[in-house]
């Protein structure tokens, strides 16, 4: 088997007294599309900040193509994160600067091209997610789906190794995230990327992902491929396949005694 | 009965939480001067363009509101001056006394509070703004150093702009004296002139400007620091915002006292 290029061991956070992830271990292989599944505020969002570098855990190491990402020289640092997109959950395209501009911006900074050639480069990479056209708009005059695009646009500039994305079809119509599944499965071919995405939407997990990592309770609970989830017999799985509510338990001493002691 | 700790634990609370803050605010101009002054030595480069489109919004579009208020508060001083100088015949030394109020304190405190009120609140809007949306996360995912591309280009504009419009408050308050004189006291402007000149000497001058210096800081620094520690959506700008501005007025005028006894103390 292949070496990953992410390594999470016993990965820990809390904010507060709130223990969000409670060792977390999990590898990614290169090239493989991994979807990390979980319900809202589970904990997703933070685990993908830990992995570009936007938090540091309480505990517990991440090696990104073998180095040991949390403890490195910010140099180095640097140079890992420069290979990895990030496409937020709300595009966090940066607002006061034209889509072409956004896309301009890591390859001026990162790079020692020409701005005509950077200038062409973003108008490719625009191109390729649908976006020729819209150079010279701004963010606030995009829809919710252009947005995406745009913001995925910018994370894929410095042509990625990794590429995080969280969330990217929520709050589109299902025809929109569709185009935007789609989108990735395309780019994950063309740029020859690995690809973590985060969701809680399983058609589209099903539709892009290879292997599927399902976080529970700030665990990892499941790491498989689509037929091994679909058969499992973890009711957790099979509640999250079978999109089930949680059955309320109420007792009727302990309710009232937290309305009393609330 | 009400238990002294309740009243004294929050005081001491209030108390450790000022301290936490000017901690966080010394740390993050200590690291914005360090990318500014010292990180260009080491190869890291400054960024002017954006320093520039900064300069216009801060500096150049504040020209005229700067320029108005301190003709009038010139103005006003004159008058007030003339009201108790007129008695004794000594009406020439209002020359003395707008010279020297302007340019020793009055230039540098109004400029500083109106640009607090223009720009100090815009940086904190636009960075919190920014920091809500996740812009700055997005900054530092692209391995860009927040404070390199977002505070020292704004620093570096205010500490520009702020002594220039500071200069351009002392001749315009000096003006509004000399209107007063020319008109109401009936002092022929060559008198008047002679007066300012020999009032104002080069140290008042230069004092001035140097509380505008810091006065710069102060104002960037409190923006930019309000603006990174936005939490929650709109309402926390708007907090953030106003923070930036109270506080900012706040320690432009301790900086302001301090200077004042620093330079002038005959103690
Ligand atoms: N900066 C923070 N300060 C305090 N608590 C936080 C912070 N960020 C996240 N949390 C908490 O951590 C938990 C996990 O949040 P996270 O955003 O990772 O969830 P998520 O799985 O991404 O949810 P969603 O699917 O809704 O985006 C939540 O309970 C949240 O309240
Ligand atoms: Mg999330």
């Amino acid at each position: 088997m292949k070496e990953p290029i992410i390594k999470i061991r016993d990965l820990h956070t809390s904010f507060g007294s709130l223990h969000v992830l409670k060792g977390i271990n999990l590898d990614i292989f290169p090239f493989e599309t991994l979807a990390i599944l979980g319900r809202s505020g589970c904990g997703k969002s933070t685990l993908l900040r830990h992995l570009i570098g936007l938090r540091k855990p309480t505990s517990g190491q991440i090696f990104i193509k073998g180095v040991d990402f949390i403890h490195a020289h910010p140099r180095n640092r640097h140079k890992i994160l420069k290979k990895i997109g990030m496409l937020f959950q709300g595009s966090a395209l940066f607002n006061s600067m034209t889509v072409k501009e956004n896309v301009m911006l890591p390859l001026l900074e990162h790079t020692p091209l020409e701005s005509t050639t950077i200038n062409i480069m973003a108008k490719m990479k625009l191109e390729q997610v649908g976006l020729s056209g819209f150079e010279d708009y701004y963010p606030a005059q995009l829809s919710g789906g252009m947005r995406k695009r745009a913001a995925l646009a910018r994370a894929l500039a410095m042509d990625p190794d990794i590429l995080c994305c969280d969330e990217p079809s929520a709050g589109l119509d299902p025809i929109v995230s569709a185009g935007i599944d789609n989108l990735l499965l395309k780019l994950k071919k063309a740029f020859n990327m690995t690809i973590v995405v985060v969701t809680h939407e399983l058609e589209s997990v099903f539709l892009i992902a290879d292997r599927i990592a399902l976080l529970d309770r700030g665990k990892i609970i499941f790491t498989g491929s689509k037929q091994e989830m679909k058969k499992s017999d973890n009711p957790k799985i099979i509640q999250f396949l079978e999109r089930r509510a949680d059955e309320e338990v109420l007792d009727g001493d302990q309710y009232l005694e937290s309305l009393l002691n609330g | 009965m009400i238990k002294i700790d309740q009243i004294i634990a929050p005081m001491g609370k209030d108390f450790l939480v000022f301290f936490v803050h000017l901690a966080r605010i010394s740390k993050l101009a200590g690291m914005s001067l360090y990318w500014t002054f010292a990180a260009p030595f080491r190869g890291e480069k400054l960024r002017w363009n954006l320093a520039s489109v900064q300069i216009v919004r801060i500096g150049v579009n504040s020209i005229l509101i700067v320029g108005i208020i301190s003709f009038f508060v010139g103005l006003i001083i004159a008058m007030q001056a003339a009201y108790q100088l007129e008695r004794f015949g000594a009406s020439i030394y209002v020359a003395d006394l707008v010279g020297v109020s302007m340019t020793r304190e009055l230039a540098p405190l109004i400029t500083a509070i109106i640009i607090t009120g223009r720009s100090g609140s815009a940086i904190a809007a636009e960075l919190g703004t920014m920091k809500v949306s996740e812009e700055i996360d997005a900054l530092k995912t692209m391995a860009l150093n927040p404070i390199g591309f977002l505070v020292v280009p704004r620093m570096l504009a205010m500490i520009i702009a702020l002594p220039c419009l500071t200069i351009l408050s002392d001749l315009l308050g000096i003006a509004g004296g000399f209107v007063l004189a020319l008109t109401n006291l009936k002092i022929p402007f060559i008198a008047y002139y002679n007066q300012t000149v020999e009032a104002i000497v080069l140290k008042d001058f230069i004092t001035g400007l140097i509380k505008s210096f810091f006065f710069a800081i102060i104002i960037a620094q409190i923006g930019a620091y309000q603006g990174f520690s936005v939490r929650g959506g709109a309402e926390g700008v708007g907090k953030s915002t106003t923070t930036a501005v109270v506080s900012s007025i706040f320690l432009i005028i301790i900086a302001d006292l301090f200077f004042t006894i620093l330079f002038y103390s005959t103690l």
